[in-house]
């Protein structure tokens, strides 16, 4: 029992020593990462991220608390530089959180019944028949606008699909790097 | 030609993923991407290795002299920790590259269960320091061999058209375990040893 606890204490002790030690004798100075970060950042210190400029952006991606699609000078192409520096996953900029489906939408009263973009959808989602209206499936409807073109009438519009209890549905799981134990 | 058997048997026989279920966090949470997963396998090689070695000289040195083997567990954890922390600590400061591949997975994996739990097996086995090494060594070998193989297919499952009940972790899961049965194709690979 005695023997037990002088062990672990021992290790313990050791232990944190060498720790406390490592932490004075291998201090880095200054944050490598984020000079990493600073330097594919444009250096516009235009603050438009929300951080009064170039470098206190990159420590704040750094440290984790901020994003890294902020940068609006650096646009996609840094951010995709960012992700990959980071091993973040790559987000558009400023992308909305929740975006709704796009479908087509025809105006039935001026279709003249042409099935021109009856061929021209590839998830056959438009139904209808020559000189007859047509109309959009909106479940098939990927919102491709492939059938815009080929309407002579021009009466095909797209719009976003209204969410109702029918089409809501629960989002995909997302696993990124969460924290592992 | 027993060391390569260690080295073998750890790597594919007693696949520390496929065939001791050991460490899935990391294996479901890393292996999203082939990168992720090429540098969560190093980081773990490196760590497993150093942990092997470390605990069979904490085992055989102070435990075993003084009848502790019972406090394997917890004296393991903590050694596994410190290590780690203070290898991170040195990698920070005299290697910035290593730093960016390994860095932001040593934290995760100090107290990662195969991390444990290898060099435990490796002194209920009663391995040597080599052995224990090897042993480490081979496990790490092979946590990397199916986290890159998984990666592999998963990128693959992103394009796939999956149902949708099974989309994401679900089909995840079953893959990794047909992986596994997959796996046990090994299983007589070792026979010859012992």
């Amino acid at each position: 029992m005695l023997a037990a606890l002088f062990v672990m204490t021992g290790i313990a002790l050791v232990l944190g020593a060498a720790l406390g030690c490592a932490a004075v004798y291998f201090k880095v100075e200054g944050n490598p990462l984020a000079e990493q970060i600073d330097a594919i950042l444009p250096q516009t210190q235009c603050a438009q991220c929300g951080y009064p400029g170039c470098k206190p952006y990159a420590e704040a991606i750094a440290s984790g608390e901020a994003e890294i699609n902020l940068c609006t000078p650096g646009g996609d192409d840094g951010a995709r530089k960012l992700a990959e520096l980071l091993g973040r996953e790559f987000k558009p900029r400023g992308a909305p959180a929740e975006k709704l489906k796009i479908v087509a939408l025809i105006d039935e009263q001026t279709c003249i019944g042409c099935t021109l973009c009856i061929q021209a959808c590839p998830v056959d989602a438009i139904i209808g028949s020559a000189k007859q209206m047509h109309t959009v499936v909106s479940c098939y409807c990927t919102g491709c606008e492939l059938c815009l073109p080929p309407c002579p009438v021009d009466c095909i519009a797209l719009i976003e699909e209204p969410r109702t209890p029918q089409n809501w549905r629960w989002k995909y799981p997302v696993t990124g790097l969460g924290v592992f134990t | 030609m027993s060391y390569l058997f260690v080295v073998l048997g750890a790597v594919l026989v007693n696949n520390v993923v496929f065939v001791r279920i050991l460490g899935l966090c990391p294996f479901m949470g890393t292996s999203k991407k082939l990168d992720t997963a090429i540098g969560m396998g190093m980081a773990t090689t490196f760590v497993l290795t150093l942990a092997s070695g470390t605990c069979y000289l904490i085992d055989n040195y102070l435990l075993t002299p003084f009848n502790l083997s019972y406090l394997r567990t917890l004296a393991f954890i903590v050694m596994i920790a410190g290590i780690v922390q203070i290898t991170e600590l040195i990698i920070h400061k005299t290697s910035p590259a290593l730093q960016q591949v390994l860095g932001i997975f040593l934290p995760l994996i100090t107290t990662n269960c195969a991390v444990l739990g290898i060099p435990l097996l490796s002194a209920n086995f009663g391995y040597g320091l080599l052995e224990s090494l090897l042993f480490g060594f081979g496990s790490a070998v092979g946590f990397t061999f199916a986290l890159i193989l998984f990666a592999g297919i998963r990128e693959r499952i992103d394009g796939a058209d999956v149902p949708l009940a099974f989309r994401g972790v679900p089909i995840a899961m079953m893959t990794a375990g047909f992986m596994s049965l997959a796996f046990m194709g090994f299983a007589g690979l070792d026979r010859f040893h012992h």
